[in-house]
């Protein structure tokens, strides 16, 4: 049942990115907006269903696979997304979210999901809390990332004097701007819930032992909280927080996918 | 009964002419009276705007009413010669009076097509006359569809957005940079028509404080009292410039009063926010180089001029919408006002009497059977007596009332009580009718 569900979730952000990018290069600014909306939300709805019998189905949570971790992670993306078009309205958000959440969605489905015996160490309740804390934590930068990508896109329009249709779909920079920090300061929140939950798990089973992943983590976490602080003590705001939203991503995403790559320990996904 | 437009606008006749026709607000009640009053004019509003002076009305018979509205222009200002505005005047009767009507509404006609004035005016102009009862059945219907257009119009097409003044233009770009412009600090360097009106927007719209600095202090106090603002002295206004969202240039001098060097301070001070640019002098006073600086966002009068533009383009292209919408409404309306014909209305009457009568016949006749011709005869004469002993006396009254002033309104009633809009008949009358609408000799401009 789950395997259907995940194939009409893929047939509907598939649907839902072409659209949303049919929007983003459409003349109107009305044309395409409520299909892509509707294939999203649908999407999101069978996602969300998809979830719960994959569960049911096996029997326990699975997020320690890293095709699961992908899964969460388009999962929640696109719930945030949901949530700041209907809090902010800002739909060409989307033209941007959604093509990573369908390629999140589709690398999950493409990556081994061997069955795992549910008894080892790594199937503790704290594990999975954990790492659905990191992963929110990476949605809340990715959205940063995206929303710094839409800023910098602006504010070359805006300079270069250039009123496209972009332009007009595009925010403005204030608005932009204050996402970024809205999702840097979500992200980080989680981040920092996660790592310390992780360590106070760790510290019961194996103690810290400064493994890449864990040594990425805090980097990165020590990255945003200068960011943040930046922002408020020396004005990083506006171009610059843009900037940095984009490069703290790609530390997320190499500490997430690359790390697994270059090293295998004991904290990699399966 | 025809509807008839006599008019003049900013396309056909100059100020000069427009103004001595042009009547006030306190004239307003007596001309409609004065209006009312002309024979053979059964209803009539009048829209008196800076751009138009239109007298709509309700006539027996068109030539005439045309006529009777000219010398209603004549009394009202004998200033003039006749001759001197006559030329101006255009004529419109039957459906492309109410075309007109239907495009005046919807700002189709406008200087600035789109700008949404006129609609409120036209909505003035109606209650006023309506107040008055210079209005009747027609009129009333007509002038609610043409501002119902016009609210479709405005909805289904983009005719009313983006800017198309040099200040709103600076207001909407402000938006792009700033979202909300509610708290945000402006300051005014120099003075002038443009600058002025940028600066009574950027309030409108939310702007908190301003500050205003001129070459001569006293005029800066005298604007910062127009704008609630606080007026500087020139020589101290860098100082400011850290403090301020946006900034609008607009002085006399043949230099840079504004150079990178001010600006890359004060973006240091403000620690990033960005900051927004506006000059509008010739020659320019902000060095353009500034836009180089991160977070800076400057243009010039060009820069507005070339939004305006395109977003007239945008108006234009989106009127040719609003004139289907128009069109389709012109439609409806001549349905309706079709109906209110007296000579259809009672063809129409004794069709469906006749249809009732025949049908009755023919059911009562099968469940009798075996009857003979004379019983048959009987019957029937028995039933068309009923048929037209009830119908002699509506049928009288609408007869009288044909040529009356209140055809229209007998005609309505007995529809409605008869129920006849539901299968109106194609009589000759009508088809022939609409040929004489269409060939009518109002519809150029004169």
């Amino acid at each position: 049942m789950s395997s259907l569900f995940s194939k009409i979730t893929i047939v509907c952000y598939f649907l839902g990115t072409l659209s949303f990018l049919a929007y983003l290069l459409a003349g109107k600014k009305e044309s395409f907006s409520r299909f892509s909306l509707y294939t999203t939300g649908i999407g999101f709805a069978f996602h969300t269903v998809t979830l719960i019998t994959g569960m049911i189905e096996k029997g326990y949570v699975s997020l320690t696979l890293l095709s699961d971790a992908m899964d969460f992670f388009a999962w929640s993306l696109v719930m945030v997304f949901l949530l700041v078009e209907f809090r902010f309205r800002i739909h060409v958000l989307g033209s941007f979210v959604l093509p990573i959440a369908l390629v999140a969605l589709l690398s999950g489905a493409v990556l081994p999901t061997e069955i795992q015996s549910p008894d080892t160490a790594m199937h503790m309740a704290w594990v999975y809390i954990h790492t659905a804390l990191a992963l929110l934590g990476a949605v809340g930068f990715a959205i940063a990332f995206l929303v710094g990508v839409m800023y910098l896109i602006q504010e070359r329009l805006l300079k270069s004097k250039q009123f496209n249709n972009l332009y007009n779909k595009l925010p403005s920079l204030d608005i932009l701007d204050d996402l970024n920090q809205k999702a840097v300061i979500l992200g980080f929140s989680f981040l920092t819930t996660g790592i310390i939950i992780g360590a106070w798990g760790a510290g019961k089973v194996s103690g810290w032992y400064w493994d890449p992943r864990e040594v990425f983590s805090l980097a990165i976490w020590l990255f945003y909280l200068i960011v943040l602080h930046g922002r408020i003590t020396v004005g990083w705001r506006a171009k610059k927080a843009a900037y940095l939203a984009i490069i703290g991503f790609i530390g997320v995403v190499f500490s997430f996918v690359g790390v697994d790559l270059i090293w295998k320990g004991q904290h990699s996904f399966l | 009964m025809d509807i008839i437009v006599v008019g003049l606008n900013h396309r056909t006749a100059p100020i000069e002419i427009r103004e001595k026709l042009s009547i006030s607000d306190a004239q307003l009640r007596e001309a409609l009276i004065r209006l009312k009053s002309c024979h053979g004019i059964d209803e009539g509003v009048i829209l008196s705007t800076c751009n138009r002076v239109e007298v709509c009305a309700v006539v027996q018979q068109v030539q005439t009413g045309f006529q009777r509205i000219k010398e209603f222009f004549e009394d009202h200002h004998t200033g003039l010669s006749p001759e001197e505005w006559n030329a101006s005047l255009y004529l419109y009767s039957a459906d492309e009076a109410i075309r007109h009507l239907f495009r005046v509404a919807s700002s189709l006609d406008s200087m600035v097509i789109g700008e949404p004035q006129v609609l409120g005016q036209l909505k003035d102009a109606f209650d006023t006359a309506m107040h008055q009862k210079a209005t009747g059945i027609i009129l009333n219907k007509v002038f609610r569809k043409a501002i119902s257009v016009a609210k479709r119009v405005r909805t289904e097409t983009k005719i009313a957005e983006n800017a198309v003044s040099i200040s709103f233009a600076a207001v909407e770009l402000a938006k792009k940079v700033f979202g909300r412009l509610e708290g945000k600090e402006a300051l005014l360097v120099g003075a002038g028509e443009m600058a002025e009106l940028a600066v009574r927007h950027l309030v409108d719209n939310g702007v908190g404080k301003v500050m205003i600095t001129t070459r001569n202090f006293d005029n800066a106090i005298d604007l910062a009292k127009r704008f609630n603002g606080i007026p500087l002295r020139l020589e101290e206004f860098p100082r400011y410039l850290a403090e301020s969202d946006i900034l609008i240039c607009s002085t006399g001098a043949s230099h840079y009063v504004i150079t990178e060097e001010h600006i890359r301070q004060a973006i240091q001070r403000r620690k990033n926010r960005p900051v927004f640019l506006i000059d509008i002098s010739v020659p320019r006073n902000i060095d353009p180089h500034v836009n180089r600086i991160d977070n800076v966002f400057l243009y010039d009068i060009d820069d507005l001029q070339l939004i305006v533009e395109s977003n007239l383009e945008g108006r234009q292209k989106e009127a040719l919408k609003a004139e289907e919408i128009v069109s389709e409404e012109l439609t409806a309306m001549n349905k309706w006002l079709k109906s209110l014909e007296v000579v259809p209305t009672i063809t129409a009457l004794r069709t469906k009497a006749d249809e009732i009568r025949r049908v009755e016949l023919n059911k009562f006749l099968s469940k009798l059977g075996g009857l003979t011709p004379e019983q048959r005869e009987t019957i029937e004469g028995l039933a068309a007596s009923i048929v037209n002993k009830l119908l002699h006396s509506p049928l009288v009254v609408l007869k009288d009332e044909a040529r009356s002033e209140n055809g229209a309104l007998y005609a309505d009633a007995v529809r409605r009580l008869f129920n006849l809009d539901k299968d109106l008949p194609h009589h000759p009358h009508r088809a022939s009718s609409e040929k004489e609408d269409d060939a009518d000799p109002g519809e150029e401009k004169v």
